[in-house]
């Protein structure tokens, strides 16, 4: 676990963390809280609605969410203008803030802004991004995850997400909308919080996009050991099996997440231009993708990651004696063609 | 470039050092008359004569864009602010934003006019202090005066709209590309407008039939361009060498290959042409700065690599001083 304080980038790079969140759901009291709380950071903010954070920080800067294609032919590869401009502009302040944090609308599909980061040589240079976090509001999740799209990409989306207003809903009724984000990405972390009274360090210094920091690919809930579930967190998984939330598992009809696992090692001849094939064919559907994976002959651990279409990967470190050499991945998405993306992985076993 | 620049005539070791920068990221540099002075990332205009060092407090914050003439700076700042200062460290305030919005482009024109942009909104102040404005479809990511008439090209999103500020009501003529457009430059004989791409390329129109142009093959966006002192070159950055486009024939660089001279291990981030000669100056983002002889591309050093990324590149009007900067505070000035 790292504490936010330790987000600081061997290469000088300035963490950016990514806050969505349907209208309504305390995006914007989670950010108040952020900027006053006494952890001796500071914080430049990118936010679209000028005069909604009612503090005085000269680092705020009003965003106009433009949103474009790049000219790669690839329909799905659109990145914030706006961002490589305030990223640009923001660098020449470097020493003020230790970290940045962008306020996406309740509207905005936080692909264009993730992509920014891999997109955009600049921007990529000077900042990385740590994490997108969602706060989903437990009262209402629920409806918004069938009348609004943006609503359940944000969920699926997500590497924190931070569930709000858990005192205006029954337990019984917070199992269940835990369920149903499970559903959909259980590979986030979430906390249940009120207020949006969530520790700084479990929403920032998150390294999430960071390829060192990909060490284990399981749902959220298997993971009890390895994060900190705040105090409201209901201790009752299931530690045994995959998609068994408490009592409920709803497998969502329209968002799903497919994992996949191989003792065998893999061969990258064939898996390279399978994985590139699979995010060229589909990555308009794939929001996001990970995994660890072995080689065969090859002492190092490979690890990837993706936004729609584009992918970042390289080897990570030595694979440790006696550790289990088994290939993982895992891929959120829209409609996601599960049988054919099965196959194909099964199908890169050397 | 160890092996390039342990044999190159070197004049590194007679440039100036101005201590005075250490500590502050270098954004730009202008001559005013003789009088190099350096666009500090925060605040201030640092005056580097040889003899005494000014520091000129001209924002509340970051400075974004900047643009100068022999007689004034003139500096957008994220303050809100746009600010214009003389020779002598005088500073006027030429406009404030309402609403404190950032000062993204800043560009000078004929007979004192000023233009500037916040957001989508260009705006021109004529030298006699009328002001004019003009709301863009999207950011605005360019601004550049025609060389002749009071006419200006403001790249946005998808093109670039040419405004007559003077013309009240007339819609600008728009010249359209897919995508986003993050610098123009108008070609000095004015047949040519060029943009920056979010892309690692260029595009350009000429003027007279909107016939496209594709300037690519870079390595990363270009960042900065500059013309030849006979306009007939288009200097640019972008690549791991200094890139040279063609614009002397009517069709411009169309069918054309670039020249590509000082071949180097890492990418030019900074371009200027000699303001009297064929020559060019490149920066590198390892910190080395070339002259570069642009009939044979016979080099000099002016900066030897120390990987600090040079910022800021520019020559004196009569090109008898090189003044170069970097992202790390490393302020020279280079006197021939």
């Amino acid at each position: 676990m790292t504490d936010a304080n330790s987000a600081a980038d061997p290469a000088g790079k300035i963490p950016v963390t990514v806050l969505t969140g349907y209208l309504g759901a305390g995006k914007t009291t989670l950010l108040n809280r952020i900027l006053t709380e006494p952890h001796g950071q500071k914080f430049a903010v990118i936010v679209n609605e000028f005069g909604e954070i009612g503090i005085d920080n000269d680092l705020v800067v009003d965003a106009d969410e433009e949103v474009f294609e790049m000219n790669n032919g690839c329909i799905c590869c659109t990145v914030r203008g706006d961002l490589v401009r305030i990223i640009d502009g923001l660098m020449r302040r470097k020493g003020k803030f230790d970290a940045i944090i962008v306020e996406t609308t309740g509207l905005a599909d936080p692909a264009p802004v993730a992509q920014t980061f891999f997109m955009d040589e600049n921007v990529g240079a000077k900042t990385k991004l740590d994490a997108v976090v969602t706060v989903a509001d437990a009262k209402w999740l629920k409806d918004r995850l069938k009348d609004a799209p943006e609503a359940k990409n944000q969920i699926a989306f997500a590497d924190v997400i931070v569930l709000n207003k858990t005192d205006l809903v029954t337990p019984a009724e917070l199992d269940e909308v835990e369920a149903r984000i499970s559903g959909i990405n259980p590979y986030a972390t979430m906390h249940r919080t009120e207020r949006a009274q969530v520790a700084i360090k479990d929403v920032l210094g998150r390294n999430a996009f960071d390829l060192d920091r990909i060490l284990e690919i399981e749902p959220e809930f298997l993971t009890a050991d390895d994060h900190d579930h705040d105090h409201h967190h209901d201790h009752g998984h299931d530690h045994g099996h995959h998609h068994h939330h408490g009592l409920k598992h709803y497998h969502d009809e329209e968002m799903q997440s497919i994992s996949m696992s191989s003792e065998k090692p893999l061969n990258p001849d064939k898996f390279f231009p399978w994985i590139q094939e699979l995010v060229q064919t589909e990555g308009k559907d794939i929001l996001r993708c990970k995994g660890i994976l072995s080689f065969k002959d090859d002492d190092e651990r490979f690890v990837f990651q993706g936004v729609h279409m584009i992918l970042d990967g390289d080897h990570q470190r030595k694979w440790k004696d006696g550790e289990a050499r088994i290939s993982r991945a895992v891929f959120i998405g829209r409609h996601l063609p599960e049988e054919k993306i099965r196959k194909g992985f099964e199908s890169c076993v050397a | 470039m160890t092996d390039a620049t342990s044999t190159m005539f070197t004049l590194a070791d007679r440039a100036r050092i101005v201590p005075e920068a250490e500590g502050s990221t270098i954004v730009g540099v202008h001559f005013l008359r003789q009088t190099p002075v350096f666009v500090l990332g925060e605040e201030a205009l640092l005056f580097a004569p040889a003899e005494k060092r000014t520091r000129v407090a001209v924002h509340d914050g970051g400075i974004l864009a900047s643009a100068a003439e022999p007689s004034r700076i003139v500096t957008g700042g994220d303050d809100g602010k746009l600010v214009a200062t003389d020779r002598d460290g005088n500073v006027e305030t030429l406009a404030t934003d309402e609403r404190k919005r950032w000062i993204d482009q800043v560009a000078l024109g004929p007979d004192g006019a000023v233009a500037w942009s916040t957001g989508k909104i260009a705006r021109v102040k004529t030298g006699k202090g009328d002001v004019r404005e003009f709301q863009a479809a999207s950011t605005v990511g360019g601004l550049a005066f025609f060389p002749k008439g009071f006419r200006l090209a403001v790249a946005h999103y998808n093109g670039v709209s040419l405004w007559f500020p003077n013309a009240a009501g007339a819609k600008p003529e728009v010249l359209e590309w897919k995508g986003s457009h993050l610098g123009a430059s108008v070609s000095p004989d004015g047949r040519f407008l060029i943009t920056q791409m979010q892309e690692p390329t260029l595009h350009g129109w000429r003027l007279a039939d909107a016939k496209h142009m594709r300037m690519s093959g870079y390595s990363a966006r270009v960042r900065s361009i500059s013309w030849s002192h006979d306009g007939g070159l288009l200097a640019t950055s972008g690549s791991e060498q200094l890139i040279l486009w063609p614009f002397d024939g009517k069709d411009g660089p169309m069918g054309k290959q670039p020249t590509m001279y000082a071949p180097s291990p890492s990418r030019c981030t900074r371009v200027a042409c000699h303001p009297k000669q064929p020559v060019c100056a490149a920066g590198f983002a390892d910190g080395t700065v070339l002259m570069v002889r642009l009939e044979d591309g016979a080099l000099i050093l002016a900066r030897e690599a120390d990987g600090q990324s040079v910022s800021a590149l520019a020559w004196s009007a009569e090109g008898q001083v090189l003044a170069f900067g970097t992202e790390q505070g490393d302020a020279r000035v280079l006197t021939l």
